[in-house]
């Protein structure tokens, strides 16, 4: 009996103390208000990607975030394995202007001008910016972040994410902002440069959901939920038959265990 | 040792020439085993899978992976998005990782609870803390690899250790880096270390396993094997035992792998390496915020306190030293340890000391995930000098001074009286 208290005090120490670690980077940020939790249809052991808010998430991406934000690590070749039709996918890069060069006389520029090509399914998703200096230099000196793996980038990510974008307000009397910041309490000093990119009705959804600001929040960070980890669901759907396979599979072990062990007693 | 006859002639004619199979037959079928090891000696084995997974896991993660600072992080994306199942075996090489911290720490403190390390198995006890190290160098080198901010900034952290050594300190640093600050060479070189070591942890094991099999486990009761009705062959009864244990432990490792797979990582190590960026707070992986908690605690006016070292030491140096002790402190607990009962179970003044230990050890974990200022670094102090007051002030004496319990006859007499430990190993 006492040792049974004692493996539950163990375990219960152990969780305590991963606990205790895992809650740190939170507090440790100190003054940033803390992201209020959403449900995302990728949470849990059965999470899954609604393909309809995935594409809805990538129209807000495509329309407003890519004018300076990248997602350098995807090809427009992944887009259809988020569930845009193959032609659609084709349109999609077909738009973008890829370097071309070096052509038969080896130049990768033709008259200062780079040599490009209509994008492919195969291309990396082309940025705004060719480098990060031209995207400091566009932007103040602020550097928008890549945002392929934004949601693994932060704590709480997706979260933190919607309270991002939903959380810009006033900045409270007394508050003293710097020049071209803006006040959002989300953010690590509460002052971040990036201008509050949504409004109500910013794109016109092609599956008539109505474009609320909070709406486009939680579709753009499902976007980027899968932009992030677009393994989830496989991954997901892979560990529930394992954890089943392996329950079942454990209890046999046990009881071949006890069946072995019983002719010692 | 007679060589044994055995039916199959294939079998017969290889081990004729080459006992491989009478071998086994010693080590994992025959092998006397105490009959009363609880489920906390089935750690032991665990580790030893899991080092296999993460061998596994490793050689495929190399043929895909770039050691080069600006391929390595964009590489290790491409194994997680690209590659046939490179996610799976990405995630199982990092949470492998903290599951063989998980096994290790609870194969060491089952080993002090116990009293694992007394004589005769000192050496046992001293080349587990040389594996401990080992996976520690490993570990770090590792996180290194894929080059996000964490790696970066713990590689920057780490390697300044070693400037305390004196005189040689900055060409050790120097030949670290490979140059003048964290940069491709290191990762070139930490990548080819983190390569090797697990070879040397694997010949390790089998250095343990070979001084296990000297003197075979000890057990929870802590007494000596006196006879055959102590003891039953490892098989079938360990290895059904370590079976259901490993089943247990894929359903917690397979379960952070599939649906929890970044618990144990650090948000910042998926932004890549920036040199002129620091984050906030560098935290090590969490197997090492103990060690990161003593690593801080010595103040500034640690010489002042003392006052009477003959030289001065600074408090970065006073830090690393007293990081390093902490763990080689335990190559010497078999001697540190002067009770003749080994199992806490019959030491009713260290049991208590043991948790309380444990419990330091917890609170040092906490503090290491904190920033080193306030409250916390009070803690942290607090915590640190008791770790060491329990290793050499504590263990010396209440050995000397303890009333321990009477020990049972014998182990096969113990687990049939029906008294308390009639169910061990059940």
């Amino acid at each position: 009996m006492f040792k049974k208290i004692l493996i539950v005090a163990f375990v219960t120490m152990l969780g305590a103390g991963i606990t205790g670690i895992k809650s740190s980077p939170v507090q440790a940020a100190g003054d940033v208000a803390h992201p209020a939790s959403q449900e995302w249809t990728t949470d849990g052991l059965f999470g899954f990607f609604d393909r309809k808010q995935l594409k809805r998430g990538w129209q807000v991406y495509s329309e407003i975030c890519a004018s300076c934000h990248s997602v350098r690590l995807l090809f427009y070749r992944n887009l259809q394995e988020m569930g845009l039709a193959a032609e659609e996918v084709k349109k999609i890069a077909a738009e973008a202007e890829v370097a071309a060069g070096p052509n038969e006389d080896g130049e990768t520029h033709n008259d200062g001008e780079l040599i490009v090509r209509p994008g492919k399914a195969f291309d990396k998703i082309v940025s705004t910016y060719p480098n990060d200096l031209a995207a400091r230099a566009a932007n103040a000196g602020a550097l928008p972040p890549d945002l392929s793996l934004m949601t693994k980038a932060r704590v709480n990510g997706a979260n933190y994410l919607h309270a991002l974008l939903t959380g810009y307000k006033d900045a409270p009397s007394g508050f003293k902002m710097s020049e071209d910041m803006n006040y959002n309490p989300y953010f690590p000093g509460s002052q971040i440069a990036m201008g509050e990119p949504l409004s109500d009705e910013g794109v016109e959804y092609a599956d008539g959901t109505k474009a609320t600001v909070d709406q486009m929040a939680k579709d753009v960070t499902a976007f980027l939920i899968w932009a992030a980890e677009p393994e989830l669901e496989d991954r997901k759907r892979m560990g529930v038959k394992v954890m089943l396979f392996l329950i079942i599979f454990t209890a046999l072990l046990y009881a071949v265990k006890r069946q072995v062990w019983a002719k010692l007693h | 040792m007679s060589t044994p006859t055995w039916k199959n002639p294939i079998v017969q004619w290889v081990d004729h020439r080459l006992p491989i199979v009478t071998f086994l037959d010693h080590a994992i079928v025959k092998y006397p085993t105490p009959r009363n090891l609880n489920y906390w000696w089935n750690f032991g084995s665990l580790a030893g899978v899991i080092l296999v997974v993460m061998i596994g896991t490793g050689i495929m993660l190399a043929m895909n992976y770039v050691p080069h600072t600006s391929m390595a992080f964009d590489s290790v994306e491409r194994i997680m998005r690209d590659i046939n199942y490179g996610w799976l075996i990405r995630y199982l090489h990092v949470n492998g990782g903290s599951m063989f911290f998980i096994c290790v720490y609870i194969h060491i403190f089952r080993g002090m609870y116990y009293g694992s390390y007394k004589e005769p198995r000192e050496l046992l006890w001293i080349i587990g803390i040389f594996i401990f190290l080992a996976m520690m160098a490993t570990a770090f080198l590792g996180y290194v690899l894929p080059w996000g901010q964490m790696s970066f900034w713990g590689a920057t952290v780490i390697t300044n250790l070693f400037s305390v050594v004196p005189f040689f300190g900055e060409a050790i640093v120097q030949w670290l880096w490979g140059g003048f600050s964290v940069d491709n060479p290191t990762l070139n070189k930490f990548f080819s270390f983190h390569y090797l070591l697990p070879f040397i942890i694997f010949a390790l094991v089998f250095i343990h396993l070979w001084a296990l099999h000297t003197h075979k486990s000890s057990n929870p009761l802590g007494i000596e094997v006196q006879g055959d009705e102590d003891e039953i062959p490892f098989h079938p009864y360990y290895t059904a035992k370590d079976a259901y244990g490993f089943g247990v432990f894929l359903i917690v490792f397979l379960g952070f792998t599939f649906f929890a797979p970044n618990f144990f990582g650090e948000p910042d190590n998926y932004i890549e390496a920036n040199p002129l960026v620091t984050p906030t707070h560098i935290v090590p992986e969490w197997y090492f915020l103990p060690f990161y908690a003593i690593l801080r605690a010595v103040p500034d006016n640690f010489v002042d306190i003392w006052g009477i070292l003959p030289v001065i030491i600074p408090a970065k140096t006073a830090g690393v030293i007293a990081m390093f002790a902490s763990i080689l402190v335990l190559l010497v607990l078999p001697w540190l340890d002067t009770s003749k009962v080994r199992s806490a179970k019959f030491r009713p003044t260290y049991f208590w000391l043991f948790w309380l230990f444990f419990i330091d050890t917890i609170i040092l974990g906490y503090i290491g995930a904190k920033p080193a200022e306030g409250t916390f670094l009070l803690i942290g102090r607090l915590a640190t000098a008791y770790y060491f007051l329990h290793l050499v002030i504590f263990m010396p004496l209440v050995g000397k001074y303890e009333k321990t319990k009477p020990l049972p006859d014998s182990i096969s007499a113990a687990v049939t009286a029906g008294g308390p430990d009639a169910k061990e190993g059940s």
